[in-house]
């Protein structure tokens, strides 16, 4: 019952998703055939034609009624046609998006587990040190917090990479150096040049983390368990460990959700800053392209991995709260 | 849905306890003053800054030139003064950010407080909702909307911004709204014959308070960096200038290559700042939501002094 309700609710979150993506381009004032169309005028007078043909590579020539249009776009979608793309004429959508998402992919998934791991273990440690010297570092991590990821990421460049020719200033790999394949000189050099962007989200996504988790430290340690383990005379990592860190872990897995959004939008704009050959860069140069079929496609693609990841969660609570199963 | 152990989080408060412990400390804790120092200086400087300094979009000769007794923080690359852009744009971004959180609390009481104290389909679908809203990524619905947008005014992008950032604190006030709800006064109110909205808002509206004054602060933080990033793609307000759109034309001038540290450090000093101090803001509200949060550094603290002593005697 539990997880049905749980399906229930992702299947109606990418509904809205679904739905949002066909309504916006319908509800907004601005066409996409207008803003191309502008851009064409400014080099020389446009035919009725041109317009006729610039209608049909769009995709918005379609003559039926609203409903009808919605059917046949939820037919597409299930046919995995997102349209072609502008910008790589003739390429499907789905091939560009195909080439890119490896690259967030990995580098968004491997930094935020880091990011994690590491929040969770300086957390339990912030707490359990509590009125110490430490918390006089908790303000220090909400300047982290506050620092907007680009900007971070702007002066990494500025001081690494322009001054001290440490790191590559842009792109995911040395082109003149490999070619993209699964073997040691090309995943090296991929590492290399992810190393900044990791760097980057990690730094400004860390702050969160630790201090959720170090709140939720010191509450659960005033709770009467603890007193009563340490009553016991059991071991204080196993306090710390197995009987505090454990409980106080569940709300930041639980928050996952809001969090991963959060780092998902600061990753479109860090892949920007380097030029990164992922997701949020190709959203841009959809955008600078008005490619509007390749935009809506990465739109989708960017919610439905949001909700997968939040739907694997979501199961695996499951697994950390065994209160969650019992009450199933 | 993720919600069960994050909504029971913070215990409840009432005004009497707050007011009690307000009276009991009567210094106020030093980073509420070093926090509302910083957003202080930071909305002065947004407010009288622009009638004291140069035009931020008069073009000169002198580009790119470092910071000098004519220009405090240098020019830009077609030689306009650096710390009169800053000044417009501490104002704009400002302008954004206290829009975005007006529209975004309005938002979160209305699905929040009224989801939970009606309770029933009203809620279940109110929360289904906030639950949906929350978990689509803002930035990338954001980028669709702006892209098919022409003329991205103040209004439209506050608009989007809010749209996309109510719902986090809407889930907060809706667990507290149910806690309160079963309160014995409430239930008092109820059948003494008093209205819905006069329970709502005398009754329960005040005890929101601390929690809300937080959510406002979180939401100001989040909505100067959200314009920021769409700004720096450059998707933000047309004709207004914020920090964003500072950082935008910095790095499309290539002031990153060319050395120009002073055209692109200020601007996210100032975001940076400011959420620095607002959050510092923010700790001193949860200090006061949160009791235990205060008072358990303190305890901990005390029993490790008396167990020195104890050695020491010993």
């Amino acid at each position: 019952m539990h997880i049905l309700r749980k399906l229930g609710f992702y299947l109606v979150a990418l509904w809205a998703a679904v739905t949002l993506n066909f309504f916006i381009p319908r509800a907004l004032p601005g066409s996409p055939v207008d803003a191309v169309l502008g851009k064409l005028a400014l080099r020389g007078p446009v035919s009725p034609e041109t317009r006729q043909a610039i209608e049909v590579m769009l995709g918005t020539d379609s003559q039926g009624s609203l409903p009808q249009q919605y059917v046949q776009y939820l037919g597409n979608l299930l046919r995995g046609d997102l349209g072609v793309s502008v910008t790589y004429f003739p390429t499907p959508v789905g091939q560009v998006i195909g080439q890119s998402i490896p690259w967030t992919l990995v580098l968004v998934g491997v930094s935020t587990v880091i990011t994690f791991l590491i929040g969770m273990a300086l957390g339990t440690i912030a707490g359990w040190k509590r009125g110490t010297w430490l918390d006089s570092l908790i303000p220090a991590t909400t300047i982290m917090q506050s620092v907007p990821y680009f900007w971070l990421a702007l002066l990494f460049i500025y001081i690494l990479s322009v001054n001290l020719h440490l790191f590559p200033i842009s792109g995911g790999y040395d082109v003149t150096l490999v070619r993209p394949a699964l073997d040691y000189p090309f995943v090296s050099n991929a590492i290399y040049y992810a190393f900044l962007p990791a760097l980057t989200i990690v730094l400004s996504s860390l702050g969160g983390w630790l201090l959720g988790m170090r709140n939720m430290m010191v509450s659960t340690l005033s709770e009467d368990y603890i007193l009563t383990a340490e009553a016991k005379g059991l071991h204080p990592r196993r306090i710390m460990l197995t009987y505090a860190a454990r409980n106080a872990v569940l709300p930041s897995v639980s928050g996952f959700a809001i969090s991963l959004g959060f780092v998902v939008s600061g990753s479109i704009v860090v892949e920007s800053v380097f030029s990164y050959p992922g997701i949020g860069y190709t959203m841009l140069q959809a955008v600078n392209n008005n490619d509007y079929s390749l935009m809506q496609g990465l739109f989708l693609i960017i919610t439905v991995s949001v909700l997968a990841a939040n739907l694997a969660v979501d199961l695996l609570y499951g697994i950390i709260d065994p209160r969650t199963r019992a009450r199933g | 849905m993720t919600t069960e152990t994050t909504e029971t989080a913070a215990p409840p408060t009432t005004t009497a306890a707050i007011a009690t412990t307000r009276a009991r400390r009567r210094r106020p804790a030093p980073t509420l003053v070093v926090g509302v120092g910083i957003v202080l200086v930071i909305v002065l400087f947004g407010l009288i800054g622009p009638l004291l300094v140069q035009d931020p979009l008069a073009i000169g000769n002198d580009g790119m030139q470092p910071p000098s007794a004519a220009h405090l923080l240098g020019t830009t690359q077609t030689g306009q003064d650096v710390l009169a852009q800053l000044a417009y744009a501490t104002r704009g971004s400002l302008l954004v950010g206290v829009l975005v959180a007006v529209l975004a609390l309005f938002l979160s009481a209305f699905f929040g407080i009224l989801g939970g104290y009606l309770g029933g389909w009203l809620d279940e679908g109110f929360s289904l909702f906030t639950n949906v809203v929350l978990i689509l990524p803002g930035l990338p619905l954001m980028i669709v909307i702006g892209s098919y947008v022409e003329q991205r005014g103040l209004l439209l992008i506050a608009v989007v911004l809010a749209i996309t950032s109510w719902a986090a604190s809407a889930r907060v006030l809706r667990s507290q709204t149910l806690s309160i709800r079963n309160r014995d006064y409430v239930q008092a109110a109820k059948i003494a014959g008093e209205k819905p909205w006069r329970i709502i808002s005398v009754e329960i509206l005040p005890n929101l308070l601390p929690v809300m004054s937080s959510g406002f602060v979180f939401a100001l933080i989040s909505a100067i960096l959200g314009e920021a990033g769409l700004s720096f793609i450059g998707l933000g307000v047309v004709g207004t200038q914020t920090w964003g759109s500072m950082l935008f034309y910095a790095q499309n001038g290539q002031a990153l290559t060319l050395g120009g540290w002073w055209w692109f450090v200020p601007p996210g000093f100032l975001i940076a700042a400011l959420g620095c101090g607002l959050s510092l803001i923010n700790f001193s509200i949860d200090a006061i939501i949160n009791p235990r949060l205060r008072s358990a550094p303190a305890n901990a603290r005390r029993v490790r002094r008396a167990e020195k002593k104890e050695e020491a005697a010993a």
